[in-house]
């Protein structure tokens, strides 16, 4: 009995990882985007995009590794043309990214739809995928007591997820062409009185977040075993990132951090009703919580979270101060 | 052998849609001299400098640097060719260190950012003379100090040939000395410096030649040595200009607005304004001087209802006005207009016309649920009119006019109203001479007619001219009043600094409190 009730939280604590890794993927993502100085808010439609190329492709090919790389080029290449509209023709940010999220939810149901009409890819008949998508745990660290197979027992993308953060962390603070990125989205026309090359900078960045977008992407897709319906994969997880990058407040590694306590919420859903069989007197509360209630808590939490974070103090603020406005040298 | 000429512009025509800002412009630039590039507003200075900056590209002509002829495309190239602007809104990342706003634009600066960046910039700044912490952040410095890692950004890049574009604005007298001293220094090391500046007494103190713009025009180039202030001024406005302002002596009245140890926050909740006590008479101009961000924009918007007071007294007319909501305080007839840095911030809506712009302030005299635009267009004809405002017509957006023109529109609209306090902020910031006078001439036309004037401004000359006593600031405190034409620049350069207080100069007279005082009054009523 008491074994059973530690496996219903390692299995809560692993389930808050798998279901919810691509939220770091889109925060950090939107994180190196907004960092540029440019609010993207097509994170919905960019990771669907990511995930219908990266998981057909990675099908075809029988390979993870190719449907990695495809759903990052496929999410660079919707970044690119974020950039093109954005950077060189200053079309205003807000339309732009709402409109590449109608755009990209629309590409990945003409593409599904089409393709189930001809014969779907399944998951399961792809052993290349399959075996590249299973857990590999951590040598010694998953060995740890409840915590173990939790939090040290995962799929490549997890771990590569983490990897991305982290590195994203270390690439904007301790390096020179993160200052440089970071002094583009705070004061463009500062960032170009020294000679860099604003323009560049925002097309790298914005190509490299939304390619990452595009691997969040693909996860959800290999998530849900590739079974392709009348609901989008990515499912409004691309708008919780747009959240999440507030609440980590531009900071990639608290971005971890958010996606774990976000992911911890989400997760009741699914988990609810075990942790309320396994601890009937103090969780038992968890099973009288309806359905619907329980679908609705992620985006309740979001509004919470936005609404805690708007509070907070401007100059800690990571917000990037030249955010959503285009620069324009000649500008007078 | 080297080039005689650092610059030479020859044939440069720059036009921004059918406005031409730079027509036909031939300019030279020696080595190892101070050029002062003069100019009324709109005479293309700055746009001809963000020419050479990389900024913008000329339509038409060539430019030579050091005799050969390049084509500068962008801000690298001008760093390239050893060209670097200090611009007159600070080109600095707020967030970042003064080190990092250096390293970012530093070549071959290596892929990871070096731990001894710190030590290296100061070792620069030492180098070419500075004292500057490394690791303080822009957005903690002083403007002047601001200006002081514009100035080593720039010469740590290897610029030989530096611009600075109206850098005394923001600066008291004694770090207008100190920059003066740098730029010598800068100019004994060989580079060669171009000074845009509106200040004549300024030219004539620093520069060796002087060219003059008038209106996207190249109008000549003389030595400092062999001209004169009045000479400049007619090349600059093409006509005679009289350089006095006239200081009319009024009969004085009973204090109009008296403020009593009167204390502010600023937007960041620390004290913006510290035990503050100053009087207004009818028929005076009371000039506020102080360092850029020392009270004086909390200090405005507390009188005129904006801003809670968070101790002390404000007395109009013997009446309390202290938490009164701006309508009412407007309605007792004190008026303020505020003109901030990028001068469209306050006051005016950039994009309605002028028309729209006057019902701002009276729409709600207007009877019934819609808006008397005949009447708000007969005050706009009206402000055209009285205050030689250039505009199309009154429905022009404000946006489009040129600065001294909306400053006019704005300083209008205030006077419309009849007001007997006119607390006026910064009117004549970034105007040249012409606009300059012309706004002079109305804060004088209302003294004569008896209204008190609180004018802050930032330019001492001009203030130990026009007002009657001037107050100083420094951080919030007020450092003494003192009479206008017995004052000397250095004294209100101390007292800004801090480094002077004259509040206790008269034993029997506390400063800032008026002998006629209407505030017992006041007091009565406040406690009645």
């Amino acid at each position: 009995m008491e074994m059973d009730k530690l496996s219903v939280v390692t299995s809560f604590l692993h389930n808050i990882v798998v279901y919810n890794i691509p939220l770091l993927y889109g925060t950090a993502g939107e994180i190196l985007v907004e960092k540029s100085g440019s609010l993207n808010l097509g994170v919905e439609g960019i990771m669907a995009v990511g995930a219908i190329f990266g998981y057909i492709c990675g099908c075809y090919a029988n390979s993870l590794l190719v449907g990695i790389a495809v759903a990052f080029l496929a999410g660079a290449l919707c970044g690119l043309l974020f950039s093109v509209l954005t950077v060189t023709l200053q079309a205003n940010q807000n339309i732009t990214g709402l409109t590449l999220t109608t755009f990209g939810l629309g590409v990945y149901f003409f593409v599904g739809n089409g393709l189930k009409a001809s014969g779907w890819p399944v998951m399961g008949n792809f052993s290349n995928i399959m075996a590249g998508f299973s857990n590999v745990a951590i040598p010694g660290l998953s060995k740890i007591p409840l915590l173990g197979h939790g939090l040290f027992n995962h799929n490549v993308l997890v771990y590569l997820g983490i990897a991305i953060a982290v590195a994203m962390w270390w690439y904007l603070n301790k390096t020179t062409p993160g200052l440089r990125l970071r002094a583009v989205g705070e004061n463009p026309a500062a960032a170009d009185s020294v000679g860099i090359n604003v323009t560049w900078t925002k097309y790298l960045h914005i190509c490299i977040g939304c390619g990452i977008m595009g691997i969040g992407g693909y996860y959800m897709g290999l998530n849900m075993s590739g079974s392709f319906n009348s609901n989008c994969w990515i499912n409004g997880y691309g708008w919780i990132a747009v959240a999440l990058v507030i609440f980590a407040n531009w900071n990639p590694a608290m971005a971890i951090l958010g996606t774990f306590v976000f992911g911890f919420f989400n997760t009741l859903r699914v988990s609810g009703s075990s942790l309320a069989a396994a601890f009937p007197s103090v969780l038992g509360f968890l099973g009288d919580i309806p359905t619907q209630l329980y679908q609705a808590l992620p985006f309740i939490i979001t509004a919470i979270v936005l609404v805690v974070t708007s509070i907070r103090s401007r100059k800690s603020s990571g917000l990037p101060a030249a955010l959503g406005i285009n620069y324009f040298r000649e500008e007078r | 052998m080297t080039e005689e000429y650092a610059i030479q512009l020859s044939g440069i025509t720059k036009a921004f849609g059918s406005v031409v800002a730079n027509k036909n412009i031939d300019l030279n630039v020696r080595q190892g001299e101070i050029l002062a590039l003069l100019g009324e507003n709109g005479s293309g200075k700055t746009t001809l400098m963000n020419m050479l900056s990389g900024i913008y590209q000329p339509d038409s002509g060539t430019i030579r640097v050091n005799g050969k002829e390049v084509s500068i495309h962008s801000p690298e190239d001008a760093k390239r060719l050893g060209i670097g602007m200090v611009h007159q809104h600070f080109k600095l990342v707020d967030v970042f260190s003064a080190a990092d706003n250096v390293w970012m634009g530093r070549e071959k600066a290596g892929f990871r950012l070096k731990r001894n960046r710190y030590a290296e910039m100061e070792a620069i700044a030492k180098k070419f003379g500075f004292d500057i912490d490394p690791r303080k952040k822009v957005c903690n410095m002083a403007v002047s100090e601001k200006q002081t890692l514009e100035i080593i950004k720039v010469l740590s890049y290897g610029a030989k040939i530096i611009i600075l574009d109206e850098p005394t604005a923001v600066l008291t007298v004694q770090e207008i000395q100190k920059l003066f001293t740098v730029l010598r220094k800068m100019k004994d090391e060989g580079h060669s410096i171009i000074i845009i500046t509106h200040k004549l007494g300024e030219v004539m103190e620093i520069s060796d030649r002087v060219a003059i713009l008038r209106k996207g025009e190249y109008i000549t180039t003389v030595n400092t040595a062999e001209t004169d202030e009045q000479a400049l001024t007619e090349w600059m406005v093409g006509r005679k200009v009289d350089l006095n302002i006239d200081r009319p002596a009024m009969e004085k009245t009973k204090p109009l607005l008296e403020l009593r140890d009167v204390c502010i926050r600023s937007d960041e909740g620390t004290t913006a304004i510290d035990g503050v006590s100053f009087y207004i008479r009818g028929g005076e101009i009371l000039g506020v001087a102080g360092i850029a961000g020392c009270g004086q924009k909390e200090l405005c918007e507390a009188i005129a209802g904006l801003r809670p007071i968070e101790k002390g007294q404000m007395i109009h007319k013997g009446d309390n006005i202290v938490g009164l909501p701006p309508r009412v305080i407007l309605e007792k007839g004190i008026s303020m207009s505020f003109i901030p840095e990028d001068r469209l911030g306050m006051g005016l809506a950039p994009s309605l016309s002028i028309t729209d712009n006057m019902l701002l302030k009276n729409y709600a005299d207007a009877k019934g649920p819609f808006v008397d635009r005949k009447q708000g267009r007969a005050d706009a004809q009206q402000v055209i009119r009285e205050l030689e405002v250039v505009t199309p017509s009154t429905e022009t957006p404000v946006r489009r006019l040129s600065g001294g023109n909306v400053q006019k529109v704005l300083l209008g609209r205030e006077i419309k109203a009849g007001p007997n306090v006119l607390v006026t902020a910064y009117p004549v910031r970034g105007l040249d001479i012409h606009s300059s006078y012309a706004i002079y001439d109305i804060l004088n036309r209302q003294k004569k007619d008896g209204v008190g004037i609180l004018f802050v401004g930032e330019d001492l000359d001009v203030m130990m001219a026009l007002c009657d006593k001037i107050l100083v600031l420094c951080h919030g405190k007020v450092m003494g009043v003192v009479h206008a034409h017995k004052t000397t620049k250095e004294e209100l350069g101390l007292m800004m600094t801090g480094s002077l207080d004259l509040t206790n100069k008269y034993e029997d007279k506390p400063a800032g409190i008026a002998k006629d005082s209407l505030f017992g009054d006041g007091q009565q009523k406040v406690e009645g």
